[in-house]
């Protein structure tokens, strides 16, 4: 992170476009998929063929009603659909279909954390709009054409925008990932940035601090991964920082973020600004939206469907489960990173097993075992996926499962650990995820039953006492370190299957005697 | 019998009583298209494919599963897109381009799934629909069988020509600002242009979104009846299309129904009680005198069958010019932006770069009206200049659709001229296109308000040309409208005279 110079203060608002999750465009019937063959999933209406009219998907406007509720906006009653005109091989009607003066969503607000300071970005609108096609040069260079692939044409995107309110490049990522959390998370967007389904312009201004009127802006366009758009913005702050220091002066412009020299460079300046002649769209009716829709919508999305509420939205589901579950504030906020996250640890909650000790559902240990578990494990596996958006690959009652004997003893943490991850590769190779009863007939083939007998464990730790006195006088002379190799050798011993907790007891006792 | 000038009645007759067969009447019609090419109405013809549908047909009679439009044959308006013809809209823009389906209008009059009509093929019509003369097709302009060195009227020019030349029974048109009513009154036929959201819009090219209807043209007012009954109705494809109760008032029944004679009561006054209003702005300057007195003498007669006259104001008439020729263009240039020579269509053979392929090839493939209402719209739209026009224009609309409705609060329908003169001289104002749009005057308000207007017969001017009177209904009363125009051709035969060349 590189810090503002002194005298100087940031203005950033974003821009972000999302690509809804639909199964079909949102005005025709083509298929929304992506990585099929270029212009196979572009029908009549999408080529903007002669007589060809738009006709709206529902889907569409329900994922706006969604986000809407989940930022706590406005969802205008009325709203309306206007053509936003210029040319390009790309835009196969000539103009792109959006919403301009009356959006269907007004306000709104995103909360997030950074540093563990606590921060509120203004929403000033989200509209719905269709995306263009895509122009390919690539590979076509030297034959002296260009090619055009419409199957993305006509896709339904929500373009999410803020109030020039954020002033930093760390602010602007953090706003960016938590957006990220919450359309993911109401399940509108697939999350997925390489693919393009989340896409951000920012626009940075600087002025020289207590100046109240704002800078000249430049807007950076399209950037697709979050470090990438911490670093184009730290480079235009500094760009625009050492222009006026020089005594130069900020053009307003669209300008293009270059991962490769880590740097923006100019697109078009204002001067050559399009005008887009916007018009309401004759082709569409205004889209009404009643309280009815809205008041359905908000109870498919319910945590608990008898309190109207508890909005799933990560932010509320966070303080619901430190409330039902008791888990604390940084266990809460880690689980409602990612949905499927917050999934598997409900689920292995509700799950919980019946034992000699009671009902483990209202265990607070048990609990206390499915959240670390869950956070460590899930997490581990997602991250190494390194993909903003990404498939789980042990069902939820597996790992449910996993938990469930860990915690009545019958295989150790580590145990589970490396079965989970096990189960999570190969079944990410055949594509096919193994039910829970697959667990107890793993523990039971390799012999991974937990030893918390006593009398096993001491006769183990005798014999590796015995071949191991360099280590134990080691011990003995005080290296700390020494317990660890001592520890390690006896686990190996008992296959990983003695209760560690024991082993560290037995060898501190006979150590120490 | 002859057929040439037969109503669709008739012709019904004929083919359910075996005298003439779906395949001997499609070769009766597509033989005199082809000794009244100087007309030039037709510009696509496939002489196998409509023989193949009107074997068709032949089948669906020799079933008994034909209805009453089954084996009759109808051409289409070059705006509606079809599978088997080509579509060109009037445009070199389209030369020989071809639809990978059909319009809902000619899916739901045709053989495969719809009434069962035998197309004869595709008729000429001002670029992209936008004219009042025919005179801006890129293949030509139509004449007008009444006098070939006449315009027929336009956009529907060619459909129009064809009726009155009886090259064809029944034709489709559209209608923006009057397109098919005023060429149905310069040709002396029958035309409806319904109210807006009743014809599906999928599938007609289009021009301006927000007006574009498609009507029938045909000899009378029953056979528009059966022909709309046919065209109307619902379609998910267009947003525009309308669901409602309202927009669902059935058109053959309503027209069976409405001033029905059999009462004894009401023996030879079939519109005692209907109420005409007479607005007093479609009679002022500007009209010509042949014109007013024609359509005055039609009042009379509707007066003769129990109507009475009550003098109406529709203040903004002339407002309709200025208001239309802005909103038009305004939908016309963004709705005619996909022609960028890009996927289909017309590309230039020369050009530089990308901007200059876009550029060079509407520059060839639009011709010059077209590219007039191109610069209009864009201009109207632009930064700086929306307030003042675009957004004034649809203000105007509003209160031009609330004149109609405070009209109808005394009235029943509204009757007037269609255009204030007859057909002109080919040539006489195709350089000053302000005269032309004033021609539509009495059509455009109509058209802005979205309400159903019509244009039947009733007279000949001083150069022996048809006059067209225009009856204008509230919205979704076309089985009404209709209905009191076939009264009216009941007792009058303005729509059976034919132009002696083409007998």
């Amino acid at each position: 992170m590189s810090a503002i110079p002194h005298g100087w203060a940031v203005v950033i608002g974003l821009e972000t476009h999302t690509q809804l999750f639909t199964a079909s465009k949102i005005f025709s019937g083509s298929s929304t998929q992506f990585g099929a063959a270029p212009n196979t999933q572009a029908n009549a209406v999408d080529l903007a063929l002669p007589g060809t009219l738009p006709v709206l998907n529902k889907a569409a406007v329900e994922c706006a009603i969604k986000f809407g509720l989940a930022v706590n906006a406005k969802i205008a009653p009325r709203s309306i659909f206007a053509r936003k005109n210029y040319f390009y091989p790309d835009l196969p009607k000539g103009y792109q279909i959006s919403q301009y003066e009356l959006p269907v969503v007004v306000g709104g607000e995103v909360k997030f954390t950074v540093n563990d300071v606590e921060k509120t970005v203004q929403l000033t609108r989200a509209h719905l709009e269709e995306d263009a096609g895509k122009s390919l040069h690539e590979g076509l260079e030297t034959s002296g054409v260009s090619g055009i692939d419409l199957n993305r044409a006509g896709t339904p995107l929500l373009e999410i925008v803020t109030e020039p309110c954020m002033h930093s490049a760390e602010e602007a990522v953090a706003y960016a990932k938590a957006l990220h959390g919450i359309v993911t998370w109401i399940g509108i967007c697939d999350g997925n940035m390489q693919e393009g389904s989340f896409r951000c312009d920012a626009n940075v201004s600087v002025r020289r601090t207590g100046e109240k009127k704002l800078g000249t802006r430049a807007e950076i366009k399209n950037v697709n991964s979050f470090r990438f758009l911490e670093r184009a913005i730290q480079f235009e702050i500094r760009r625009q920082i050492e222009l006026l220091e020089d005594g130069g002066k900020v053009v307003q412009e669209t300008r293009l973020y270059d991962s490769d020299r880590d740097e923006t460079r100019s697109m078009r300046s204002k001067e050559d600004a399009m005008d887009y002649r916007y018009f309401p769209d004759p082709d569409l009716l205004p889209l009404e939206i009643s309280a009815e829709w809205i008041n359905e919508i908000r109870g498919e999305m319910l945590i608990d469907s008898d309190d109207p509420a508890s909005l799933d939205v990560p932010e509320r589901m966070a303080s619901w489960l430190q409330s039902a579950y008791g888990v604390s504030v940084v266990e809460a906020r880690a689980l409602t990173t990612d949905h499927t996250i917050c999934g598997y640890f409900r689920e292995a909650v509700l799950n919980g097993p019946q034992t000699l000790l009671g009902d483990a559902r209202t265990n607070p240990a048990y609990i206390k075992l499915c959240a670390n578990f869950v956070i460590s494990e899930v997490n581990k596996k997602r991250n190494e996926s390194n993909e903003p958006s990404w498939k789980h690959w042990v069902s939820r009652a597996t790992a449910g499962q996993l938990i469930a004997r860990v915690f009545d003893g019958t295989i150790s943490l580590n145990i589970a650990k490396q079965i989970f991850s096990e189960f999570w590769d190969e079944d990410k190779v055949r594509a096919g995820m193994r039910g829970p009863s697959n667990v107890d007939a793993i523990i039971e083939a390799r012999g991974l039953k937990q030893v918390s007998d006593a009398g096993a464990i001491e006769k183990l730790v005798d014999d590796v006492i015995a071949a191991n006195q360099k280590s134990v006088e080691e011990y003995k002379a005080g290296k700390e370190k020494a317990l660890n190799a001592l520890f390690g050798q006896v686990m190996k011993a008992s296959n990983k299957t003695a209760n560690p907790a024991q082993v560290t007891e037995i060898l501190k006792r006979k150590l120490s005697s | 019998m002859s057929f040439a000038h037969a109503s669709l009645t008739a012709l019904r007759t004929a083919l359910d009583t075996k005298q003439v067969s779906a395949v001997e009447l499609a070769e009766f019609f597509l033989a005199r298209a082809e000794r009244a090419l100087a007309i030039n109405a037709f510009l696509h013809i496939d002489r196998g494919l409509t023989l193949q549908q009107a074997r068709a047909a032949d089948l669906r009679i020799a079933r008994f599963d034909a209805g009453p439009l089954t084996g009759i044959p109808v051409a289409h308006k070059d705006i509606f897109v079809t599978i088997d013809w080509r579509s060109t809209a009037g445009s070199r823009m389209l030369a020989g381009y071809v639809s990978p389906f059909d319009a809902a209008v000619v899916e739901k009059l045709g053989i495969g799934t719809g009434a069962g009509m035998v197309c004869l093929g595709k008729l000429n019509c001002d670029e992209f629909a936008m004219g009042s003369s025919n005179e801006n097709s890129a293949f030509g302009t139509v004449k007008n069988p009444w006098n070939l060195a006449k315009i027929p009227g336009g956009s529907s020019g060619g459909s129009a020509a064809a009726i009155a030349a009886g090259l064809t029974p029944a034709a489709t048109g559209t209608d923006t600002g009057g397109s098919l009513r005023q060429p149905a009154a310069m040709c002396g036929i029958t035309a409806i242009k319904p109210t807006y959201g009743r014809v599906s819009r999928y599938g007609m090219i289009a021009f301006a979104s927000s007006l574009d209807q498609g009507g029938p043209m045909a000899r009378s007012a029953e056979d528009c009846a059966l022909l709309l009954d046919a065209m109307a109705g619902f379609d998910e494809r267009d947003s525009t299309s309308l669901n409602t109760p309202q927009a669902q008032t059935p058109i053959l029944a309503t027209f069976s129904e409405a001033f029905a004679s059999g009462d004894s009561a009401n023996a030879g006054v079939p519109l005692k009680g209907v109420r005409i209003g007479v607005p007093k702005e479609f009679f002022g300057a500007g009209l010509a005198a042949d014109v007013a007195n024609a359509v005055d003498a039609a009042l009379a007669e509707f007066e003769k069958l129990g109507a009475t006259r009550v003098e109406i104001s529709l203040p903004r008439t002339r407002l309709a010019i200025p208001a239309y020729y802005v909103i038009a263009p305004a939908e016309a240039s963004s709705n005619l932006s996909r022609f960028d020579g890009v996927r289909y269509g017309h590309r230039a053979k020369k050009y530089h770069d990308l901007a200059g392929m876009i550029a060079n090839s509407r520059a060839e493939g639009f011709g010059a009206e077209v590219k007039r209402r191109i610069f209009t719209g864009a201009y109207v739209l632009s930064h700086g200049y929306y307030d003042a026009y675009y957004l004034q224009a649809q203000r105007v609309r509003r209160l031009i659709g609330l004149d109609f409705q405070d009209a109808f609060k005394s009235c029943d329908f509204i009757m007037g001229p269609v255009a204030p003169t007859t057909a002109w001289d080919i040539g006489a104002k195709k350089n000053n296109p302000v005269a032309m749009y004033l021609e539509d005057i009495y059509t455009l308000g109509v058209s802005l308000a979205g309400l159903p207007g019509m244009s039947v017969p009733c007279g000949f001017g001083d150069s022996k040309m048809p006059i067209g009177l225009q009856i204008i209904g509230n919205y979704f009363d076309e089985g009404r409208m209709l209905k009191a125009a076939h009264q009216y051709q009941q007792v009058t035969d303005w729509h059976k005279q034919s132009p002696a060349a083409f007998a």
